[in-house]
């Protein structure tokens, strides 16, 4: 076990970027505050061009921020850049392996870069070809990999020294649903052992199957954050639709007065409630409507995806602003 | 210490990229070849003019081709560094501990090498022709041929680094590196210049170059031009190498 752990693994303030271009400044991050817990897996969700992968470059120390501060695995990200590079890992876009290589060379080079000796990065390698499931072709090079192969040696790349907070950028984008699910996995893998990840993505399903917490992102700031649920819950809570045999409108002035109906009006022929939390509110709206004899004839309960929590923020549906290119 | 460590792994790397492929050597010596096989048996009667440097036509043509095969043998090797860039690779070094001038100067003593084999294959073929040539300036022209594989490689990751893109990156360096050569009086020696010509060979530091190179295939090798060539190489390939470096820091994909 590491000892002296700072409180978090990444705490930043007021970090921000900006880029002189020829038509002017571009803030690509407006003073971002975060806090990402030791352990968790916490998700950076937002459009393309909302300053995801600028704060996550800053973070993993290939970019200078233009002001602000930030801790990283417990180092100051400013002043010892070099110390926050011995324990991070991090997994860019598009990857980093060589085509030209073979991916078992590439570990071993990557084990090698952070120090190890000849045997140790060779037994690291196989180590990580064995967990990552790389056995087919290791030995072949990397461009005849296929995309989720491509992905998965990204990932062990970025594990070689065994860092204790990996960064993935974007870690499924263009992957088939049967990938993305291995990735999935093998993220999930990562949180068993303690690893600290801190990953973007643009994938409702992804911030939501995945992580423990996140921040939404939108033109280089933080609009919302939270867990998957409390974010949802922020929204709208959750929305209950029933049905009941003979008149609708008795069953409403039923429901209307009671303390944990947000709101609640007719749509149809069923009766539609915004309730805080929907696993509770079920429960006393089947004993209510028991208690006064009326009859269920439908049920329905759903939650607010993210992508509400997206649209009530941003104005914008995340889904419309369309995957990577 | 650790820079030479590191310095070492990113060499062998690349190296060992680059011995899968041997191909790259014979390709890059051809050109050369061809001029030691198609252009200098023009120099034959040149040769007897006044104001041509003496030695030989071959001795005079050979120092100036080994210059040349270092000087554009290197200034292309930005090209796959452009490569790198755009698939993450340089990313993910650059997040590693390693030295940011390993970075450099692993890839650019590859090129190095690489010049100086090719250097040690045109030597051998221009034997056959009347080529003469001691041991003792038969190293120091390769350390000094090695020097300015050093400074233009180092230049060229520079400029691709800068402007990470070929379609660029392959007329801004060869529009660079033209004069320089035409400058240098590698093809016919610039005291057959006219005078403005001749003043501005003088600021090219490719031209002193080849005076030292000419100079030390005579066995010149402890003279004051051999000394001014050597020095001027060494300290640009000193700053360019520090300048690549530095831009190996900055660059983001």
């Amino acid at each position: 076990m590491p000892n002296e752990r700072a409180a978090t693994a990444i705490a930043t303030s007021e970090l921000r970027r900006t880029f002189k271009g020829r038509r002017g400044t571009l803030e690509a991050v407006a003073g971002i505050d975060l806090e990402v817990h030791h352990g968790e897996i916490f998700g950076f969700l937002g459009p393309n061009g909302a300053g995801k992968t600028t704060t996550l470059r800053m973070l993993a120390t290939l970019l200078p921020p233009t002001s602000g501060e930030a801790q990283v695995a417990g180092e100051d990200l400013l002043r010892h850049p070099d110390r926050v590079r011995r324990k991070i890992g991090y997994v860019g876009q598009v990857g980093g392996a060589s085509p030209d290589v073979t991916g078992r060379s590439e570990l071993v080079f990557e084990a090698r870069l952070y120090g190890a000796d000849p045997a140790t990065a060779r037994r690291r390698a196989q180590e990580l070809i064995a967990t990552l499931d790389l056995e087919v072709c290791a030995d072949r090079k990397v461009k005849s990999y296929s995309g989720g192969q491509r992905r998965r040696l990204d990932m062990g790349i970025g594990l070689v020294h065994r860092p204790e907070l990996l960064f993935l950028d974007e870690p499924t984008t263009g992957l088939d649903p049967q990938s993305r699910a291995r990735m999935w996995e093998e993220v999930a893998r990562l949180r068993e052992a303690g690893t600290t990840v801190f990953l973007t993505t643009h994938y409702l399903e992804e911030a939501d199957a995945l992580c423990d917490r996140l921040a939404i992102i939108d033109h280089g700031r933080i609009v919302a954050r939270g867990t998957p649920d409390q974010l949802k819950r922020e929204v709208a809570g959750d929305v209950i639709t029933f049905g009941v045999r003979g008149e609708v409108g008795t069953a409403l002035e039923l429901v209307r007065s009671e303390p944990w109906v947000k709101e609640a009006s007719v749509d149809g022929e069923t009766v539609r409630l915004y309730v805080d939390r929907g696993e509770t509110a079920a429960p006393s709206l089947l004993r209510l409507l028991d208690s006064q004899g009326l009859e269920l004839l439908t049920l329905s309960l759903s939650r607010p995806s993210l992508d509400d929590v997206f649209l009530r923020q941003t104005g914008r549906s995340l889904r419309e602003s369309g995957p990577a290119a | 210490m650790k820079l030479a460590a590191d310095t070492w792994l990113v060499f062998q790397r690349y190296f060992s990229i680059f011995i899968r492929n041997p191909a790259w050597v014979v390709v890059g010596i051809v050109q050369p070849a061809l001029y030691l096989l198609l252009f200098a048996p023009l120099l034959k009667s040149v040769a007897s003019l006044s104001g041509f440097p003496p030695g030989g036509a071959y001795n005079v043509f050979v120092p100036g081709l080994l210059v040349q095969l270092g000087l554009f043998g290197a200034s292309g090797v930005g090209f796959n560094l452009i490569a790198e860039l755009r698939e993450g690779v340089v990313e993910r070094l650059r997040v590693t501990p390693v030295s940011r001038l390993a970075l450099l100067l692993g890839k650019a003593l590859r090129d190095t090498l690489t010049i100086l084999i090719q250097s040690a294959i045109l030597i051998a073929l221009a034997f056959p022709f009347g080529l003469k040539l001691q041991p003792l300036g038969l190293v120091v022209v390769l350390g000094l041929v090695g020097l300015i594989g050093l400074l233009f490689a180092s230049i060229s990751y520079w400029v691709a680094l800068v402007l990470r893109d070929e379609n660029s990156f392959a007329p801004v360096i060869f529009t660079a590196a033209l004069p320089l050569l035409l400058l240098s009086g590698v093809l016919l020696p610039m005291s057959l210049a006219p005078s403005w010509l001749q003043t501005l060979s003088a600021i090219n530091p490719l031209s002193h170059a080849v005076t030292a190179a000419r100079a030390l295939f005579l066995g010149h090798v402890g003279t004051a031009d051999v000394a001014e060539g050597v020095a001027i190489v060494a300290v640009l390939a000193v700053l360019a190498v520090a300048g690549a470096a530095r831009a190996f820091g900055r660059a983001i994909a």
